[in-house]
């Protein structure tokens, strides 16, 4: 049984590492707000020069994609609000995001959101489910548009339900 | 055999000719990304409008990397904002394939497929580069490149297998925009070196696959492939035609008028 002592252990003992994953795990996507940035998977690493100085690797999703920017900025105000006002951020190309670094519960989040995740594989093959039907609509769904409001989705419409939905491309 | 084993990065590709080669990939997707995003708000559908802005975007994202890159390698304090707004056309050292105006968007289609399928096996190629930066941006590169070859290859074949009307307008802007092809794989000094240092590819060899594709969709979308034009229009070492120099006046606008502004 775990007490409340225990508990205030555990709290104890979070290291510089638990602490900064926990910080950057409340920094939303601006894009997708249920999403924060540790779920999208582009925080690839915490790295530390000194105790209060630690160096966050992100990598942009898409070239252009024009969030990266308000991300960075979301980022820096995060850390500096909790404590690493001297946080340094870098920019990680290789190796290149996929959108099969989303996490699964990243994956749960999207299609409750009402954003198809992606499927599986990194090719842009099948269908995506309609995230409203869940599945009883699977494959009876057509493609709208290959480019939707962002450049991370594609837009479909449900052709059972006859709703519109946004697709996480697989990229 | 594998060039990258066989030749190391060589000290015949200077840090000059680095850049110069670097400059010309970020070139031709500034402009080409700066001419797509005059559709927006203009296309013939909503659907377009969003296709077309996000492939501009995407190649303006690449361009940045280019640019930067650019920079560092010239070591002269250039940043990819002072190589994008303040640099005069002759710098530019774009392909002029992709300076042409946009036309209608069955035109528009004709040149982003040309463009897409060079593009498509560049990248692709500097999987095995000796540069590793190049590497690096172009295994990002690739995979959106993918998806903007999808979108217009879809469209050129719908068009050119279309009605009469829209297979003679395609026809006619693939026969116009044919004769800027030649550039893409007509080397220079420049790609003499790159190639040589194992940097960039053959350009004939690229030149053999690419027309491989092209030869496939223009089949698929019932269009014939026109005759080859020896002229070669040297956009590459700053010979453009006379489209480049309105697109940087709108694209310069900002920066020339209030100089340093930033926002």
């Amino acid at each position: 049984m775990v007490t409340m002592v225990d508990r205030v252990r555990l709290l104890d003992v979070e290291t510089r590492d638990q602490r900064v994953w926990r910080i950057l795990s409340a920094v939303a996507d601006p894009e997708i707000p249920v999403l924060s940035i540790v779920d999208l998977g582009i925080v690839r690493h915490v790295r530390w020069s000194t105790d209060d100085e630690p160096e966050i690797g992100l990598t942009p999703t898409y070239s252009g994609c024009p969030a990266t920017d308000f991300i960075r900025d979301s980022v820096r105000h995060a850390l500096s609000v909790n404590g690493y006002p001297k946080a340094h951020l870098v920019e990680v190309l290789s190796p290149p995001w996929s959108s099969t670094w989303i996490s699964e519960a990243g994956r749960v989040k999207l299609k409750d959101y009402g954003i198809a995740p992606p499927n599986c594989t990194t090719e842009a093959v099948g269908n995506p489910v309609c995230p409203r039907c869940e599945g009883s609509a699977n494959e009876a769904v057509e493609l709208i548009s290959e480019f939707g409001s962002t450049p991370c989705k594609a837009l479909y419409r449900c052709c059972v339900c006859l709703e519109p939905f946004d697709y996480f491309k697989p990229f | 055999m594998s060039r990258a084993s066989v030749v190391p990065v060589s000290v015949d590709f200077a840090q000059t000719e680095r850049f110069r080669y670097v400059l010309r990939l970020a070139d031709t997707s500034l402009i080409l990304g700066q001419r797509l995003s005059e559709w927006v708000g203009h296309a013939p559908a909503l659907e377009e409008d969003l296709g077309v802005a996000n492939i501009s975007l995407d190649l303006i994202g690449q361009a940045r990397m280019l640019l930067s890159y650019a920079g560092e390698i010239e070591a002269a304090g250039r940043d990819e904002d002072q190589l994008a707004y303040l640099r005069d056309q002759n710098d530019f050292c774009n392909l002029a394939l992709v300076e042409q105006p946009n036309g209608d968007f069955g035109c528009t289609i004709v040149r982003q497929v040309l463009i897409d399928v060079w593009q498509l096996e560049l990248l692709s190629w500097f999987d095995a580069s000796t540069d590793q930066r190049l590497r690096e941006i172009a295994a990002k590169a690739v995979k959106e490149t993918r998806y903007h070859l999808r979108y217009s290859s879809g469209w050129l074949v719908r068009l050119g297998d279309g009605t009469e009307e829209s297979h003679t307008r395609v026809q006619t802007s693939l026969n116009d925009l044919w004769k800027f092809t030649t550039e893409l794989f007509t080397p220079d000094e420049i790609d003499r070196l790159a190639e040589n240092a194992g940097v960039a590819p053959n350009l004939n060899v690229l030149r053999g696959s690419w027309l491989h594709r092209i030869d496939e969709i223009l089949n698929e979308a019932t269009l014939t492939r026109p005759d080859d034009v020896p002229y070669v229009w040297f956009g590459k070492r700053g010979e453009h035609t006379e489209y480049l120099g309105h697109l940087l006046s709108d694209m310069q606008y900002l920066q020339r008028a209030y100089p340093g502004v930033t926002w």
